[in-house]
């Protein structure tokens, strides 16, 4: 019975740096590998397409493509990797980069055209340039583009935006998003930067020394009491919302999300309809143990007390909620959680004082 | 007329056909010495270099003894019918591959070397095999290295002599090429018709040469460094 969803796992050692996973992720949705630099991430997806020989199984949405040491070569996995530095062919043009993996794939499979490629990531003005004349930011966008025309069953990106400028991220990331929304294709994307993860990632799974140390959902990692996501001050959790109405007179709009609503200042770019990722730091939640509606926060939600945790600085405490079945993460003072005799099970108000969305 | 011209035919059809050769046998040797790790490349990189340091007559000497009627490669030859090799133009063209090897090697060696590894896992992540990743990838990116090989390998066939006089000896129309042409009319004080042959090697080699660097001059000027 082939099992959706992506297997992989794997043994291997180079020097003294080891690396060994059992990994079953979602088949679909980008998964980021995070973790430090040397923590073994951009090994394991090395590994998962082959380009690192080592013993293992490595399977997507019920194909094999590796078991034991029985392995497909790289060029017959049906797979895109793009790198993190620039890997354009230097000797061709824009086009013929891009027509490089296309033309390699039979017809029959091609479910990506020419033409979307080019339009998704904007690329037509570019198309008759060599790489050399392009910046960082296009480079990578072509790269992006001729990894998809081979019309892949998975996508490896090994920190795709690292070697780039700000304002070149910048630029990038809308076209990660919608790529991310509208591909039904599971993507693996590796990287050491959480603004990043918070902003792209579906799921994750977090390295240390060769082992996974943390995985699941985003939104469960990032809500679990003991941070292994390590954000520390910034601690918090993200909320997949839809932009629901907007209120012009006092410049809000309302932003649904699965256990209720938050208003957030409008920005004038949001539409009804359209899917925002918010951000609500631990910090920015106090709790009361009754609604409080004589003081200044207008964002106030039910909640329930799901676990009490100390922080990892003395004094302070973290306290995992439920909005309905949406977890949040609140930092108080332990004086505070003794004060309000905070505990599990215990129904609370939450009084959110500032709610940002991701980018 | 002819006897002015054999010599010039048949040296260029030496270097023509001795080029064409060692791009066969010395493409896999220098993909190999760039890309390896083996404990033999050294070694082997060294016998490959050897012919530049070695006197042509030794060199010359050595395949003499061998591709004789009492060496392996003589008793090779012959057991298969095809007779012995010195002093044939077929024996000609397996010294001059040998003396020449390093002059394609070497410029092989590095292009091969000095085109990013990644650019070949890339080509791979987008379906090509490791043939067609050679050919659409390493062939374009290494073609000035295939340039100067070419051009090197065959001028330093047409200047050979050592080997030549060694193993070919002085038979018009089968192994007498020009330089073994020009010390013959030296020898026998004709020195107009050493003259023009030699004077025309000295123009050839400086438009080869000429030729050779403003090609590649314009190559890697189109490419990035």
């Amino acid at each position: 019975m082939a099992a959706a969803g992506i297997q992989a796992r794997f043994a291997c050692s180079v020097g003294n740096f080891a690396l060994d996973v059992d990994l079953d992720l979602p088949g679909s949705g980008l998964t980021a590998l995070f973790g430090h630099s040397g923590c073994g991430k951009t090994t394991l997806l090395r590994c998962m397409a082959g380009l690192q020989s080592a013993d293992g199984i490595m399977r997507v949405n019920g194909d094999q493509w590796q078991s034991g040491t029985d392995s497909r070569p790289v060029h017959q996995r049906p797979l895109a990797y793009v790198f993190q530095e620039t890997s354009l062919f230097p000797h061709l043009s824009v086009k013929r980069n891009l027509m490089y993996g296309y033309r390699r794939i039979p017809e029959s499979e091609r479910r990506i055209s020419f033409d979307q490629a080019v339009q998704w990531l904007g690329l037509s003005r570019l198309l008759g340039r060599m790489p050399e004349k392009l910046s960082g930011g296009e480079r990578q966008r072509v790269a992006i583009a001729r990894a998809l025309l081979t019309s892949p069953k998975l996508l490896l990106m090994d920190e795709p935006l690292s070697a780039l400028d700000q304002a070149s991220k910048r630029e990038i990331m809308p076209y990660l998003e919608a790529l991310r929304d509208n591909l039904a294709i599971p993507m693996l994307y590796v990287s050491h930067s959480t603004a990043e993860v918070a902003r792209l990632a579906d799921h994750i799974v977090m390295m240390d020394g060769g082992r996974v140390v943390a995985e699941g959902p985003l939104q469960t990692i990032m809500a679990r009491t003991d941070q292994p996501f390590g954000l520390e001050e910034d601690s918090g959790v993200i909320l997949d919302a839809t932009v629901s109405e907007h209120d012009e007179h006092w410049h809000l709009c309302r932003a649904d999300f699965a256990g209720g609503h938050l208003w957030l200042r409008a920005d004038g770019h949001l539409a009804i309809g359209q899917r925002i990722r918010l951000q609500v730091l631990a910090r920015d939640i106090s709790l009361a143990r009754s609604r409080q509606t004589d003081q200044s926060i207008q964002n106030l939600l039910p909640a329930m007390v799901d676990e009490v945790a100390s922080d990892v600085r003395p004094g302070t405490s973290m306290v995992r909620l439920l909005a309905g079945q949406t977890p949040f993460l609140s930092r108080l003072t332990t004086r505070a959680v003794h004060t309000l005799a905070i505990e599990p099970g215990q129904k609370v108000w939450m009084q959110i004082k500032s709610v940002a969305i991701v980018d | 007329m002819d006897i002015y011209w054999e010599p010039v035919w048949l040296t260029l059809k030496l270097a023509g056909l001795t080029t064409a050769l060692l791009l066969l046998v010395g493409t896999p040797i220098a993909w190999w010495l760039a890309r390896s790790n083996h404990w033999l490349r050294q070694p082997i990189s060294a016998i490959v270099a050897l012919p530049l340091v070695l006197p042509p007559t030794v060199l010359g000497f050595y395949l003499l003894v061998l591709m004789g009627p009492k060496g392996v490669v003589g008793q090779i030859t012959e057991q298969l019918g095809l007779g012995l090799l010195p002093f044939t133009f077929e024996g000609l063209v397996i010294a001059s591959v040998i003396y020449s090897l390093p002059f394609t090697v070497q410029p092989l060696q590095n292009a091969f070397g000095s085109i990013n590894r990644q650019l070949l896992e890339v080509a791979s992540t987008l379906r090509a095999s490791p043939r067609d990743r050679f050919f659409s990838v390493v062939v374009p990116l290494a073609r000035p290295g295939f340039l100067t090989a070419s051009v090197l390998t065959f001028a330093h066939t047409i200047g050979e002599f050592g080997v030549v006089l060694m193993i070919g000896g002085n038979i018009p129309g089968e192994t007498k090429v020009l330089s073994v042409a020009i010390y013959d009319h030296v020898e026998s004080l004709e020195y107009t018709q050493a003259h023009w042959l030699s004077a025309g090697m000295v123009v050839f080699s400086f438009v080869v040469l000429v030729t050779l660097y403003s090609l590649n001059g314009r190559m890697q000027s189109g490419l990035v460094k």
